[in-house]
């Protein structure tokens, strides 16, 4: 031990805290070669791109300011784009991405910090690498490294490129800001779920529901003012990000906000680190029973007793998500009449009905589109089972594999009819409120449902990784994103349909107001089907492990 | 003591074979339990061994070979062939929000059942707390939970994965009792271990396995028979002879003074020859278990010779 000690450079305690930060810091990045860059070149470039994209769409002024004159007027779309603060090309740009590009960068900040702190004291991982010459605030300090330079890469990449296609470089830079700022403070948010919490799936769930409140709050509070000057947006960092008003009147003292938030976030992981054991967390265990209850026999009792809480909390977000948008639903028939750039966005999001039918069908979309992020989940933790070693003893027992995996796959189908039904109803009984009139309450939960068989084609796709490609089971999150990234950027970029077809979303009708005809729950379902039957054929006869 | 008679062995595996990728993993292995012994399962790490109990409990496919457990195929009746054995992993991991009391009851649950009285003693013997949550144990007690519903659980069948790696010595002074006890109601039991006193003191029968392969399956008794026995003789005379005799190895001569090693099964010539010059004192040391292992652990122990001789005491 002597050695050791005399081998390292007499420094002060706080800097033997930080020892092998640097061989940590190389570690991560080694074990991140393909996600930071995948993340970062592809958010980087579709931002980037998007340039060309509105220069195609809108290449008149005169479209430009009805664009954004007709957008920044309607309650309802600024609840989801925000308010459009500058009719100029990069103004544009700003509104479409500034959002989008900061809620896809938090969750790469989150992933990578979970990634590197929690997941590698659960694993025990952890436990190996601080026996050796690390100091205790090294790990943590790695991880926001790592995220550091994802952050920064992606503010480079943002900026030269939008400045390189002509854009001012002022708000090129603002923009690169607007997202990579908060890209950091999630990174700082993700640190400290990794002190409170003692599982990875639990950090990452709690920096997730903080995602969703900070996306509900800026929604709700730019619904509100138009100028997304509601403190509603100011409480949210999404706002923030909306308000570094990139190509526009750029506000740089927002930044400073982004700075502070971060580096208190920051502050609060170290202190919470100092203070408690590796592997524990500040949520003691508590004892369980000595015996199993009766419902804990088989697979399908330990499957719901796995994922119970995952849905719950789930219900729980959409119930809340939707009070809030039918909440604000009223707000649709604000709409300045005779628009029709606005009134085409409207058609192409919610069909041709009347506006608020076409809002409450956008928000109804959203909860589908985002509801396939669940049930992903809940079939990949058969996968997760698989790899943590859980599943040999289970499958060792006298179950067949194909029960086995009904348990989980019972959940994740059943848990979408669940979550997407009460959403629906939150949002059918808040909406009615708010107009006084509960016989319009019916239809809204009735189109939630109807998203249920898009949810469960992507649920299928999950069972088919898993049963014939397990060892690529991470693409499914790249479909569902790619689905996702269809659905909220697609429309007002008139993406042509057969690449709108590519989604199982874009087959769905616009519900509620529209006519449903049958045929495409026809086909999702059969289609679902048919990757639910080969998925399970394959898992069939794979090696397990 | 009595064992139900069963004519076929309760495990029989012939030549399997499995690769995974370009490592072959299992080439041409044997392994016969027969019904009611206890079995050690042996070789040095990455011999297979896992591997070899994965295809047994049909978590992996058989490229080649023939796999029967309990008179049935395990790939095809994993379910009926599951109902009657019980198994525990070497790396035992556990939910972290079940409570180990919760595991040991799902885990009997999904076997053929559980009997609760020898539950609550096993839980006594082992020392275990039934009342924490799979995070909180240690490696050795997380192996306590797998072995209390393994030997609770009502089974004909006992598949032990290296399952004492992380107990203490008292501890595995009750894991040898229960084994025993296990043998005794006539259960069969498949031991993988690295503990040679363990072995030496559970099995009836042992098999050893190197790169995928049997290369010795017999009773303790049978393979100490196969290997070397140093002598060590004070003559009266001149030796005569000995460097001629079959199995010899390692002869030192010096005066009258004789060393040698002589395979077991070799030992009655040697005697004799040194008989004939008279013998003043001699000493004969049997190989240690530790030798046997060691001679299939290593990687070339003087040519294939001892490898062909597979599974000789069949």
């Amino acid at each position: 031990m002597t050695a050791v000690a005399t081998a390292v450079p007499a420094g002060t305690a706080r800097s033997r805290q930080l020892a092998g930060t640097g061989a940590l810091l190389r570690l991560a990045l080694r074990r991140d070669r393909v996600m930071i860059p995948a993340w970062v070149l592809g958010l980087g470039l579709v931002v980037a791109s998007m340039g060309s994209s509105f220069e195609a769409l809108y290449n008149t002024a005169a479209e430009r300011a009805e664009l954004a004159g007709s957008m920044t007027a309607n309650g309802s779309l600024r609840a989801l784009y925000g308010p459009v603060f500058s009719d100029s090309l990069g103004g544009l740009i700003a509104w479409r991405m500034a959002g989008f590009g900061a809620v896809l960068a938090a969750v790469m900040s989150l992933l990578i910090v979970v990634r590197h702190t929690r997941e590698e004291e659960e694993t025990g991982r952890q436990e190996l690498l601080s026996a050796a010459m690390v100091g205790r605030r090294a790990p943590l300090t790695a991880a926001l490294l790592a995220a550091l330079l994802a952050n920064a890469a992606l503010v480079v990449l943002i900026a030269a490129g939008l400045a390189r296609s002509g854009r001012p470089a002022a708000g090129s830079l603002t923009l690169g800001l607007a997202i990579g700022g908060t890209g950091m403070l999630f990174a700082g948010l993700a640190a400290i779920a990794a002190q409170l919490t003692e599982s990875a799936r639990m950090a990452k769930g709690l920096t997730g529901a903080v995602l969703g409140l900070a996306f509900a709050l800026r929604g709700a509070g730019d619904a509100a003012d138009g100028t997304a000057g509601s403190p509603l947006t100011w409480a949210s960092p999404l706002g923030w990000a909306e308000n570094l008003r990139a190509y526009a009147d750029e506000r740089w003292w927002v930044v400073l906000l982004f700075l502070a938030s971060t580096a208190l976030t920051v502050a609060a992981a170290y202190a919470l680190t100092a203070r408690r054991d590796l592997g524990m967390s500040f949520l003691p265990a508590r004892p369980g029973p000595a015996a199993a209850p009766r419902t804990l026999a088989g697979p399908f009792g330990l499957a719901w007793r796995l994922q119970r809480t995952t849905l719950g909390g789930w219900t729980l977000g959409y119930v809340c998500a939707g009070a809030v948008f039918g909440g604000i639903a009223k707000g649709a028939t604000d709409m300045v009449g005779g628009n029709r750039q606005t009134r085409e966005i409207f058609e192409r999001m919610g069909g041709q009905a009347r506006l608020t039918d076409a809002f409450l069908a956008t928000m109804v979309g959203m909860l589908g589109m985002v509801a396939a992020i669940y049930a992903a989940g809940a079939v990949l933790r058969l996968r997760g089972e698989e790899t943590a070693d859980r599943a040999e003893p289970v499958l060792a027992g006298a179950v067949g594999r194909l029960r086995w995996a009904a348990g989980h796959l019972a959940v994740a189908y059943a848990g979408t009819v669940v979550v997407l039904g009460f959403g629906g109803l939150a949002l059918g009984v808040s909406y009615g409120v708010s107009v006084g009139d509960l016989g319009r309450v019916g239809p809204v939960p009735a189109a939630a449902l109807a998203q249920v068989p898009a949810v469960w084609t992507l649920t299928g796709l999950a069972v088919l990784a898993f049963g014939l490609l397990p060892r690529a089971t991470t693409a499914v999150w790249a479909v569902v994103g790619g689905c996702l990234a269809l659905g909220w950027i697609g429309p007002s970029l008139k993406f042509p349909q057969w690449a709108m077809d590519l989604s199982p979303y874009g087959h769905l009708p616009k519900l509620p107001g529209t006519e449903a005809t049958a045929a495409p729950f026809v086909w999702l379902l059969a289609l679902s089907a048919v990757f639910l039957a080969a998925g399970l054929a394959g898992f069939r006869r794979r090696d397990i492990g | 003591m009595t064992k139900p008679i069963a004519p076929a062995p309760a495990i029989r595996v012939d030549g399997l074979h499995k690769s995974f990728g370009r490592t072959h993993a299992l080439d041409g292995l044997d392994l016969t339990v027969e019904s009611g012994e206890v079995h050690g399962f042996l070789g040095p790490n990455g011999a297979g061994k896992s591997t070899t109990i994965r295809v047994l409990l049909g978590l992996l496919r058989a490229d080649r070979g023939t796999v029967r457990l309990l008179d049935r195929d395990p790939w095809h009746d994993a379910v009926a062939v599951h109902r009657r054995i019980a198994y525990v992993p070497g790396d035992v991991t556990l939910w972290r929000n079940l409570s180990g009391g919760e595991v040991i009851d799902l885990y009997g649950r999904l076997r053929g059942g559980l009997d609760a009285r020898r539950r609550a003693e096993l839980i006594e013997r082992f020392e275990l707390d039934p009342t924490k949550k799979g995070r909180t144990y240690s490696k050795g007690n997380r192996q306590k939970v797998a072995l209390v519903a393994a030997f609770a659980s009502d089974v004909d069948l006992l598949i032990l994965d290296e399952p004492t790696s992380g107990l203490d010595p008292l501890m595995e002074e009750v894991f040898q009792n229960c084994v025993a006890e296990e043998r005794d109601r006539g259960r069969t039991v498949l031991l993988s271990s690295h503990v040679l006193s363990e072995v030496e003191a559970l099995c009836d029968r042992v098999s050893i396995i190197r790169k995928g392969r049997t290369v010795e399956s017999g009773s303790l008794g049978e393979l100490r028979h196969l290997t070397r026995t140093s002598i060590v003789a004070e003559l009266a005379g001149p030796p005569n002879g000995l460097s001629a005799l079959p199995g010899v190895h390692d002869l030192d001569v010096r005066g009258h003074r004789v060393r040698l090693q002589v395979d077991t099964d070799k030992l009655d010539a040697v005697l004799r020859a040194l008989g004939t010059s008279g013998v003043r004192s001699l000493t004969s040391t049997p190989p240690t278990l530790e030798e046997l292992f060691l001679r299939h652990y290593q990687d070339d122990v003087r040519g294939g010779a001892d490898r062909d001789r597979t599974a000789v005491a069949r």
